[in-house]
């Protein structure tokens, strides 16, 4: 990695981890957030590098977050538990429909993907013992004795959402640094050669997926006790969209990409919620259409053609 | 018994309304190959028309039957000022994109027009129920259903019946069958394209608008109003097959009837079982039940 | 004298027409094998049967003593069956370098411990052998055509194949370009012990470096033998050259 990227990724995490003492509570919260869906985003963003485009990666944000929950509903409250095992939960069910689902591309793909997540919406709406629409709220986990929600909380839930975030881009970009991050480039090339080298090509669209899942699954923990409270629309389609317009946002350029595409738009969201409550959907599909228009490459394009030039 | 009439009597009427509300998205994506997510957000538009000009028409001292014509004349205005704006300005600049690029574009689309509608007729909820309770209501059984219901009914069969003839009876929509079949083709023996997309896009759009219009009597009108209904119009679509308008029928039939079994005997599977046809249609039979798309799997 | 490849019985329809019309064909290591014909008389589809793309109706592919009829594509690659493709199939967005080490990763899956030093040795040859060393660092798009097709060639030879299938290695070639992709190729070819099996329609090349000439006519194969014998055979030169070798020699 250029030396220059590795400086300003290095000041970024720095500036984010002093974050507590600088940013105002709200603002804290917000970022927490932020940074989970930058998580989710970036497995997105690798189903994306290879090819693929899902409109329902919402899906296992929301299996992640109702796993939680219904750990938090039978009275375990150790994050560190609930994180495996929601994570640990998305990839099993990333596996068995992944089997599936990755022999499909394109369009089929996009409304396959959408209809499984609506399908877990859909089953959320219509159960009362989860609250059905209104979802319910998780309270009292903590990371040993670390409280991790209310007040108290904030900032041991903000610092652990954003080690895990940088883990996981750390991670994730050694992936794609390796063997399989080239092959993942190849796949989506050309996948008729791929294939006839002797590589199956589902095999590696299924890896991808497992991957995205789980990175999906743990966002969709983080978002839960963050927030407190889990719901349905954490699996509706709306949000599945979010996901994709920050990676569209972001660009695929680098992992890093995927958070500032999140950075971004909750940025934009939060600004427009409070300035013009009712424009911020115009806002958002307003600033898709141009960076689809003029910035396909992201905003992390951008970043890199500044960085040159300076 | 009653039960079975009542499970009859609702999924037809869910169909009908399924039908109208997902023939245009299978036009356009059959015409077009274009995934429209913003036929959502002009279906609200739709609803919203139709609320302006039966209340222009009401407040002008209109005939109190008469007010029909405004409500289905919502669909063609919004048709014939939506359909070429959203198709000259967005898409035919970006045609040669891949379809996922397109179906970004109009999911953009979508969060532009559900706030404009927002711009132009405030949040608050509109209710248009004079076209709705005007024919009062007629008893099956121990049940009594809004005789406007069976008016849906009859306008989704029109509009079935009417595409149906211009496609196959009429030169123009033959031109349309050979687009929809193989666009290369059929510009190699002349067909205008442009002039056909702009079109279709339109009457794709009227119809969605259709849609809206004829639901707004039956709920109130609200912005988000189209969020939940473009899902279950893909639900439709793909179920019956992309691109084919007997697919929508069959497809819109096989939803109305499940969900209303769904409704009267198992009520929690009511909105999941719609999805789960859906992803087990494309996973079995990724082509619909009745297609002209093609699957594309490895 | 082993036998890399052979087929019995190999039948293969598409509706009325015969692309593949009770095959039974044997075939040494270590050769290089022509097959000529005109366009649809079989030899796109054989190769195709060979290397998995198509599934027989009936008969069997044998590559040595192993039956691999109606296994996967990738399945047989990693068993030793490399091909290239007529229309060049490369990774456009990768670099000439990287669409090889593509090749040499998926490769090395397949392979022992000590085959895979083999690999990178190839790799590093079919790079240098075929004049792809200054472009390695180029995107695969921007190479001119008979540098395309030497790539796509190059990518299957990384394997170290036993059997190398080229399907018209010299189509949307430059005639200048031509005699110097067929040399490099073969000679690389040869010097890896290879069995390649090619498709060609020009006959000087056929002539100046097959072994062994194949010709096809509606799925059957009714030449067998030596350039000299088949080109000569008055058959051949009905169905498939012509009375005369015209000046440029072509099917």
């Amino acid at each position: 990695m250029p030396q220059r990227m590795l400086a300003g990724l290095s000041v970024l995490v720095a500036i984010l981890a002093a974050a507590p003492w600088w940013m105002p509570p709200w603002m804290l919260f917000i970022a927490s957030g932020a940074l989970a869906k930058g998580m989710a985003a970036l497995g997105l963003m690798l189903l994306l590098r290879g090819g693929l485009v899902s409109f329902g990666h919402a899906l296992y944000f929301g299996i992640g977050a109702y796993a939680a929950g219904l750990l938090v509903l039978s009275g375990i409250t150790e994050f560190v538990v609930l994180a495996v095992l929601g994570t640990l939960a998305t990839l099993v069910l990333a596996l068995i429909l992944g089997t599936f689902v990755s022999r499909y591309r394109g369009i089929f793909f996009g409304l396959l993907s959408m209809a499984l997540s609506m399908v877990f919406y859909g089953l959320l709406i219509k159960l009362q013992s989860l609250g059905s629409s209104d979802g319910f709220n998780l309270g009292g986990i903590h990371l040993l004795s670390i409280p991790m929600q209310g007040t108290a909380g904030q900032v041991p839930t903000y610092l652990m959402t954003l080690v895990l975030s940088v883990l996981a881009a750390i991670g994730i970009d050694k992936f794609l640094r390796s063997r399989y991050g080239l092959l993942t480039k190849a796949l989506r090339d050309n996948e008729l050669r791929v294939e006839y080298l002797g590589q199956s090509v589902r095999q590696l669209v299924l890896l991808n997926y497992i991957i995205a899942a789980g990175l999906a699954g743990l966002a969709g923990v983080l978002s839960a006790v963050a927030v407190g409270h889990i719901g349905p629309e954490m699996a509706y389609w709306t949000t599945s969209g979010e996901f994709v317009f920050m990676v569209i946002l972001g660009g695929l350029g680098h992992v890093a990409a995927a958070f500032i595409g999140a950075g971004v738009l909750s940025a934009v969201q939060a600004v427009a919620y409070a300035v013009a409550p009712n424009s911020w959907q115009f806002i958002v599909g307003a600033s898709l259409l141009a960076c689809i228009v003029f910035l396909p490459e992201g905003l992390w394009s951008l970043l890199k053609r500044v960085g040159r030039r300076a | 018994m009653s039960e079975a009439v009542a499970i009859f009597l609702d999924g037809s009427i869910y169909a009908a309304w399924l039908f109208l509300v997902a023939v245009g998205l299978t036009l356009v994506y059959g015409v077009m190959k274009i995934v429209n997510v913003a036929h959502g957000a002009t279906y609200t538009v739709g609803a919203y028309a139709a609320v302006s000009l039966c209340g222009a028409w009401a407040a002008g001292g209109g005939n109190e039957w008469g007010i029909y014509l405004p409500l289905v004349l919502a669909a063609p205005v919004v048709g014939l000022i939506l359909g070429p704006i959203l198709e000259r300005l967005f898409l035919r600049p970006l045609r040669d994109e891949e379809e996922t690029v397109l179906m970004l574009v109009t999911y953009a689309l979508f969060l532009i027009l559900e706030d404009s509608v927002k711009f132009i007729w405030g949040v608050d909820p509109y209710f248009l129920s004079e076209p709705y309770l005007l024919p009062g209501g007629i008893d099956i059984f121990d049940l009594t259903y809004p005789v406007y219901n069976f008016g849906m009914l009859i306008a989704a069969t029109v509009v079935g019946v009417g595409l149906a003839w211009f496609l196959s009876k009429s030169k123009s929509g033959r031109i349309v069958r050979a687009v929809i079949h193989d666009r290369e083709v059929a510009m190699a023996m002349g067909a205008n394209v442009d002039r056909i997309y702009l079109a279709v896009f339109s009457f794709g759009c009227a119809l969605a608008a259709l849609g809206g219009a004829l639901t707004a009597p039956t709920v109130s009108v609200i912005p988000s109003m189209g969020v939940e209904v473009i899902v279950l119009a893909f639900a439709v679509v793909v179920i019956g097959g992309m691109g084919s308008i007997i697919g929508a029928l069959l497809g819109a039939l096989l939803v109305g009837f499940v969900r209303a079994m769904a409704v009267h005997l198992l009520p929690e599977a009511e909105l999941f079982i719609i999805y789960l046809v859906m992803a087990t249609v494309l996973l079995v039979r990724p082509s619909g039940l009745f297609a002209p798309a093609e699957a594309r799997k490895i | 004298m082993t036998t890399a490849l052979s087929t019995q019985g190999l039948c293969r329809s598409f509706g009325a027409v015969k692309g593949a019309d009770n095959i039974n064909v044997e075939f040494e290591a270590g050769t290089v094998v022509a097959l000529i014909g005109t366009n649809g008389a079989g030899k796109t589809t054989f190769l195709n049967l060979v290397t998995g793309y198509l599934k027989p109706d009936s008969g069997s592919v044998f590559l040595g003593e192993r039956n691999i009829t109606g296994m996967e594509p990738r399945d047989i690659t990693r068993l030793g069956v490399a091909r290239s493709f007529q229309i060049p199939q490369l990774f456009d967005q990768l670099t000439v370098d990287e669409n090889l080490e593509v090749a040499e990763i998926i490769a090395r899956h397949a392979s022992t411990a000590s085959q895979t030093k083999e690999l990178s040795r190839v790799r590093a040859l079919a790079l240098e052998r075929f004049g792809l060393v200054p472009q390695r660092d180029q995107l695969a798009k921007t190479l001119p055509g008979g540098a395309r097709k030497l790539l796509d060639i190059a990518m299957a030879v990384v394997s170290h194949p036993s059997v190398l299938v080229l399907d018209e290695p010299t189509s949307g070639v430059s005639a200048e370009e031509k005699e110097s992709v067929v040399e490099t190729v073969i000679e690389l070819a040869r010097g890896l012990n290879a069995m390649t099996l090619f498709v060609e329609h020009d006959m000087e090349v056929v002539a100046q470096y097959a072994d062994r000439v194949l010709a096809f006519f509606e799925g059957r194969i009714i030449a067998d033998g030596t350039a000299a014998e088949v080109l000569d055979s008055p058959e051949v030169r009905r169905l498939i050259v012509g009375t005369a070798l015209g000046a440029d020699g072509h099917a």
